[in-house]
């Protein structure tokens, strides 16, 4: 009949708003300032740079490869490369950015940098509370804000940062195992050549 | 002199407190002759402004704490206690905005508009009765006066919609006038039944003729009759289209029209409106209280000490409430849902509740046994067999079913 819909629809909406007075599991929403819900592991906000150890400089993942910069679609990243090198988790020698900035009013928390990333280097923070009264340095975050330690990783995305983790130390453990296989082979090579000419021991090649 | 004139002071407000006849009297007669017709006029005015200006910042917070509630929220709690100065706050903030005018806005007309929708809603106060004895002017034919003015708020929409000199405004003003004029209908026919019933255009006298209980409990008042009942609901549902509140929101349905005729405005004007627009929403609450609800009278015998003006407010508030609580709950129509309720469904059944009403009237001289009920049967099922009939056809015997997408999911 008609009109029978609009008397459901009344009954539901006068039932939840009793049911809101007795019955605090129905309230959705919390008070803010005071109480907080967790953030969610999908959450995402704005980037920061991770760093393995308890070194942020030393540790940073980021190879100054500037291809978050180049893709990121507001241009809200400067990097500029630094002379000095330092090794990465494999032990090879890569540059570092020596300037990372992120400008807070121009990212859009699109993630596209987390994506192109091929280091693991940038993530997405789940921290929203950006809001600052200084609007150039205070908004503009350079290295030194941005970089969080992979602890911090796990706790705010665990899942993600423990497949992550896992990734990095097969890479780490093939490239063992083939520095291993080729340190072998080279010893193999070294004495097929040293029963030549045994003036000259091989060389162990240096993997960390 | 002054003796007398806080004597009369007091004597007013102790007689309008108690329900007692022609209040004013004393305290005028301090006053000398030529001042008296003004000093009447204030004294009758300043109550309705204090109360229903209250009334209308506790309803911006009743309503948004309802809505809250409705919707699992705790509604604004932080402003004082449960969050009650809210509507200070909020007043605060809107008189200290910029007052923003359209650079190519019909200025004179832009300024009007809000003024031109204030003044007809608080005149269409002046009718009301708010007590036993509490009427500001007793017209003969106050409720044509209310539909008057009430009527003249369309103008002032649509002069805000027309001078803001804006797309949004202009569709927003459109709308609203092809909804209060479809909507004005029904909501006059379904009073009309009222005054057939009655025998008179007077407001107070309408009062008067819903006194009396039947079997000594269930008072007279004409929601309790077939066409009573019929009426009432659909004087609720125009007059929720009437003061523009949701379902019948779209002439300022924000997610369409930004806020319609009101895109332009800002600050002050911005807050008359708002303001003009509850004030028009308890006029026509007290008016539906006055017409079906018995308006300040009691609803039951051994209630009735309890002064009259107090039924008329916590009626009134309790249609405010309604109207919250609808709001709460019903999507915005769209237009075309919108004209076809007003012309098929509304106005077929607001002619149809006339005859109910008139057949009512024809057979109030019946004498015979089961006569009582044999004429409630008669006029119920006047109204109810082609609503059934009539909603049957309007749905097309449609089963609501859950949605199919061809080319989504």
């Amino acid at each position: 009949m008609l009109g029978e819909g609009i008397l459901k629809g009344m009954a539901e909406t006068a039932r939840n708003f009793i049911g809101s007075y007795h019955d605090p599991e129905r309230l959705t929403t919390v008070e803010f300032p005071e109480k907080r819900i967790p953030a969610k592991q999908n959450a995402r906000n704005f980037p920061f740079l991770v760093y393995d150890g308890v070194d942020p400089d030393m540790g940073l993942r980021c190879v100054a490869c500037q291809i978050c910069e180049k893709e990121c679609p507001p241009q809200c990243i400067y990097i500029v490369k630094d002379a000095a090198k330092k090794p990465d988790y494999l032990g090879k020698m890569q540059f570092q950015p020596k300037v990372f900035d992120i400008d807070v009013s121009v990212c859009m928390s699109c993630q596209i940098c987390v994506e192109v990333c091929p280091f693991e280097a940038i993530k997405m923070d789940t921290d929203f509370e950006l809001s600052n009264p200084d609007r150039f340095g205070g908004l503009l975050q350079d290295k030194h804000r941005l970089s969080r330690p992979n602890e911090y990783y796990h706790k705010i995305h665990p899942t993600e940062a423990s497949e992550v983790d896992a990734r990095l130390a097969a890479e780490k453990a093939k490239a063992e195992a083939k520095a291993r296989a080729d340190a072998e082979a080279k010893a193999k090579a070294a004495a097929a050549a040293s029963t030549a000419k045994p003036a000259n021991p091989p060389q162990p090649a240096t993997a960390k | 002199m002054m003796g007398d004139f806080f004597k009369g002071l007091l004597v007013m407000i102790w007689r309008v407190m108690t329900d007692q006849p022609d209040p004013k009297a004393e305290f005028l007669s301090v006053f000398p002759g030529g001042l008296q017709p003004l000093v009447s006029a204030v004294l009758s005015v300043s109550p309705i402004i204090l109360v229903f200006a209250t009334l209308f910042a506790l309803t911006t917070w009743l309503e948004r704490k309802g809505l809250g509630r409705i919707q699992n929220r705790l509604g604004p709690n932080r402003v004082g206690p449960y969050g009650l100065f809210q509507p200070i706050a909020d007043g605060l903030k809107m008189l200290t905005k910029e007052d923003i005018v359209p650079r190519s806005a019909d200025k004179v007309v832009h300024f009007l508009a809000p003024i031109a929708f204030l003044v007809p809603t608080l005149l269409a106060y002046a009718v009301l009765p708010y007590g036993r004895n509490l009427v500001p002017v007793n017209f003969d034919a106050g409720i044509l006066f209310f539909f008057a003015v009430g009527a003249s708020t369309e103008l002032s929409i649509f002069m805000a919609g027309w001078s803001s000199r804006n797309k949004y405004s202009l569709l927003g003003a459109m709308r609203a006038i092809a909804q209060m004029i479809s909507y004005e209908i029904p909501l006059i026919l379904s009073s009309v039944t009222v005054i057939m019933i009655a025998g008179s255009l007077s407001l107070v006298e309408i009062v008067e003729q819903q006194g009396g209980y039947q079997f000594g409990w269930l008072p007279g008042w004409f929601v309790f009759t077939p066409w009573g009942l019929a009426g009432f609901v659909i004087f609720l549902i125009a007059s929720l289209a009437e003061s523009n509140r949701s379902p019948f929101d779209i002439p300022e349905a924000e997610s369409e029209l930004i806020a319609g005729h009101l895109t332009e405005y800002s600050g002050f004007k911005y807050a008359l409106f708002f303001l003009a627009e509850y004030l028009g929403m308890f006029a026509v609450s007290g008016l539906a209280a006055t017409l079906f609800l018995g308006g300040w009278r009691a609803p039951s015998p051994f209630l009735e000490w309890v002064p009259s003006y107090v039924w008329f407010l916590s009626k009134l508030v309790s249609l405010v409430c309604l109207f919250i609580w609808i709001r709460g709950t019903v999507p915005r129509l769209r237009v075309d849902q919108l004209l076809n309720f007003a012309w098929k469904f509304m106005l077929p059944m607001s002619l149809l509740n006339l005859l109910a009403a008139a057949a009512w009237h024809f057979t109030a001289t019946w004498n015979f046994i089961g006569a009582g009920p044999g004429r409630w049967l008669l006029c119920a099922a006047m109204i109810a067999v082609p609503y059934v009939l009539l909603g049957r056809a309007l749905t097309g015997g449609k089963k609501w079913t859950r949605r199919t997408y061809r080319f989504a999911e």
